[in-house]
């Protein structure tokens, strides 16, 4: 991995340039007390005082609405235009910290099982991802706690650590020294720094290995019940959430013409597992809970490889009655009386 | 080929009394505007707020509400559930900005012809002069990865307007 | 706040209850909680941090059904109660109802009764910061209001947390899920995300406590309580503070005033 050096001025640089390239930069903009990513039309609007941005950077890849393709009907025929890749811009997402990069294994290992997503992968091809590591850290971050660390370089194509008055630049991917070999003078040899120093400290909030042996034999344990008593079921936590990956098709149809929709939809909801007959077989909210911890520390490690949370801390927060996820992760971590 | 714009208008009416008197603007043979769709109902307290916000959503660029005058209506109290609910909604809409001076509501007898033809053109004319209401419509466009770029196409969209008239 | 844990622990020793609807002690303000024992008991707090309304459970079937529930209630949480009552989704005989003011004294209420004197004497606790909002939006010009909503209504990604912390939103079945037809757009767009606000706020009409619980659950922070709040004030504006014969969109009056019907 190489490694570099980049001041505050360069930086600002290079990302005009990139901008001015015509690549769409996502970067974090503040609005009152909310920082989330934008599609940036100069550095000025950039935010870097945040902890963490409402939202994960995952819509880059997965956008919140996305049409498949439309149609139209013509007498009896019926013209399909398909999915447009030639309309995606090259893209570079800046600021987003090694949490969120490391998001984007889980959600292309779901989109990448079985068929793999034209949508998903042709948006990320032409997406490089800037990330930033973390220098703060807040009491919902559990970045540690789930093999991550705040200057995890995995996911990210270059990671840059503040140091100082300046950055050291990282560069992880081919990708990624693409848009550093190009400005090349911008930046100048990487110190002599432990990186660690500039980074946060994020206390372990649990064992992974002490929860992994547990959850995949709790399916029918009391907990979830208990746990999930004030859940009100919204969808919040799976909307910030940089690798919930459940969506919805629908149509959107005006008299000849019409195009399929993907939407963003959410296993907490009530009605997403109804069936047509009317039975629901995750009645209560129990088993939603139930399923979204389930599906993120037992059935993506088993079938994807990957666990499904990166320790963003993003649902604790955005959980209007207070959800903390660290918390009742870390209180299965320590539960007795289960089959390991 | 005229490029001058001719207003969409939905006008929503009751069974009983309106569409009784736009039959009769019709055999009284008053001439009005033809730009007025007319959408029956039993009364004007079935009348659900969200067909207003699809009949804009769908092209409408103006609309009428129209009911039996209050004590007059067939099912006694319908006009008046109805009132409450637009008075609401109407300051609702207002409040978000969408423009409430594109719907008119009316009380049309079923023995006023001459004021349908009335309320219809004023509506037509008024509509005429506020142009196409493209900002509701637009807005329908669902947005990807980033709202921003709706936004700015939005002024632009405006600013060319102004430009070309 | 020991008053309230002494108040519910005896509420346990003496039988009256199976559950406690309050707050405990969260990670950064206080959440609700369940207490089902005197000893559970020990872990409630109610203070000005204390965020939500707590009604909202009262119509959580799989939580409360036929059990006797008690509970600690902000003034809203009074209001949203008294509500609950007049559309007969609650039992009063299964249901006590402990009324925290402002000041951190407990009010015991004795019945549905007291609760609605209490609530026509007492005063609304003071929302300057919202009317000031409201205040300066409507001196806006339309132009302006219309780019202030569809901007912050862009932002929407539809998750619900509004519909969800509502104490008034206790349907099984919501509009947003009428789906044959579609009736309002379940994809992200402006106009469906305003679609499905004026549904909401128009639903609440009359019937919302102005609590404010929806614009503090929602994640991304826009001001949708705004708009309830605004309803709520334009309902006692033309129909009167009090719903005395029902809902306001329910019944009416031969003379209720509008000058925009021609």
């Amino acid at each position: 991995m190489e490694r570099k050096y980049i001041s505050q001025d360069s930086l600002k640089t290079w990302l005009s340039k990139l901008n001015d390239e015509g690549k769409h930069i996502y970067a974090p903009v503040a609005k009152g007390d909310k920082t989330d990513f934008k599609h940036i039309k100069s550095v000025g609007e950039i935010s870097m005082e945040h902890i963490q941005t409402t939202q994960s950077a995952k819509a880059i890849a997965f956008p919140r609405t996305e049409k498949l393709f439309s149609y139209t009907k013509n007498k009896g025929d019926v013209s399909l235009q398909d999915y447009d890749s030639s309309v995606i811009p090259e893209t570079v997402v800046f600021g987003l910290h090694p949490c969120d990069a490391a998001g984007f294994r889980p959600l292309s290992n779901i989109f990448n099982w079985g068929t793999p997503d034209t949508p998903f992968n042709e948006r990320m091809k032409r997406t490089t991802l800037i990330a930033l590591s973390c220098s703060q850290c807040d009491e919902a971050c559990f970045c540690t706690s789930v093999n991550g660390s705040p200057g995890n370089t995995e996911g990210s194509d270059i990671l840059l650590t503040k140091i100082k008055d300046g950055y050291l630049v990282e560069v992880v991917t081919d990708k990624g020294k693409e848009l550093v070999s190009k400005y090349e003078n911008l930046f100048d040899a990487a110190p002599e720094v432990n990186k660690e120093e500039f980074l946060a400290n994020v206390p372990q909030k649990f064992g992974l290995e002490e929860l992994q042996q547990r959850i995949s034999n709790m399916f029918e344990s009391e907990v979830w019940k208990q746990q999930s008593a004030r859940c009100l079921g919204c969808g919040a936590c799976a909307f910030v959430c940089p690798t919930c990956a459940c969506f919805d098709i629908q149509e959107d149809n005006k008299g000849s013409k019409g195009s399929r929709l993907r939407c963003w939809d959410s296993c907490g909801f009530s009605l997403f597992t109804v069936h047509t007959s009317g039975h629901n077989p995750r009645e209560v909210q129990s088993q939603r809970w139930r399923q979204r911890l389930l599906h993120k520390f037992s059935y993506m490690p088993e079938r994807l490889s990957v666990r499904g949370c990166t320790g963003c801390g993003r649902c604790s927060r955005a959980c209007p009655v207070d959800m903390n996820i660290a918390e009742h992760l870390s209180s299965i971590s320590k539960l007795e009386n289960v089959e390991k | 080929m005229n490029n001058e714009f001719e207003p969409k208008v939905v006008a929503f009416v009751c069974n009983w009394c309106t569409y009784a008197g736009a039959d009769l603007t019709g055999t009284s043979r008053i001439k009005y505007a033809s730009n007025v769709k007319i959408v029956r109902f039993p009364c004007t307290g079935r009348i659900d707020f969200m067909l207003l916000l699809k009949a804009f959503a769908n092209g409408a660029d103006g609309i009428i509400v129209s009911g039996c005058h209050p004590n007059d209506c067939h099912y006694t109290s319908g006009n008046f559930h109805a009132r409450r609910r637009w008075i609401l909604f109407r300051s609702l809409l207002d409040f978000m900005g969408i423009d409430i001076n594109r719907i008119q509501f009316s009380w049309v007898s079923a023995a006023e012809g001459a004021k349908w033809a009335d309320i219809v053109n004023k509506t037509v004319t008024n509509i005429r002069e506020l142009g196409p209401y493209m900002e509701y419509r637009r807005a329908a466009n669902f947005l990807e990865a980033n709202e921003e770029e709706l936004t700015k196409e939005l002024a632009r969209n405006k600013e060319e307007e102004v430009k070309h008239g | 706040m020991a008053e309230l844990n002494s108040k519910v622990k005896e509420l346990f020793e003496k039988d009256l209850i199976d559950i406690f609807i309050g707050y405990e002690e969260g990670t950064r303000n206080p959440r609700p909680y369940f207490a089902y024992s005197a000893q559970d008991a020990d872990n409630l707090v109610f203070n000005d941090k204390c965020q939500g309304n707590l009604a909202v459970y009262l119509t959580r079937k799989d939580l409360v059904g036929g059990k006797r529930v008690g509970i600690s209630a902000s003034y809203f949480a009074l209001k949203s109660i008294s509500q609950l009552f007049d559309e007969n989704q609650l039992k009063e005989d299964l249901l006590i109802v402990l009324g925290m003011k402002e000041d951190g004294s407990i009010l015991e209420f004795k019945g549905l009764d007291e609760i609605r004197t209490y609530l026509s004497e007492a005063k609304a606790p003071s929302k300057q910061k919202d009317d000031e909002l409201l205040k300066e939006l409507s001196e806006m010009s339309q132009a302006e209001r219309w780019q202030f909503w569809s901007d912050e209504l862009s932002k929407c990604f539809k998750c619900y947390a509004c519909r969800a912390a509502c104490p008034m939103c206790y349907c099984t079945k919501c509009i947003i899920e009428v789906n044959r037809p579609q009736w309002i757009q379940p994809w992200i767009s402006t106009q469906g995300n305003m679609e499905w606000q004026i549904n909401r706020v128009m639903h609440m009409a009359g019937r919302c406590s102005d609590c404010g619980s929806c614009g503090a659950a929602c994640p991304i922070g826009i001001p949708i309580h705004l708009l309830t709040h605004m309803m709520t004030k334009t309902v006692a504006a033309n129909f009167g503070e009090s719903n005395e014969q029902g809902n306001v969109l329910s019944t009416f009056k031969p003379d209720d005033k509008e000058n925009f019907i021609l």
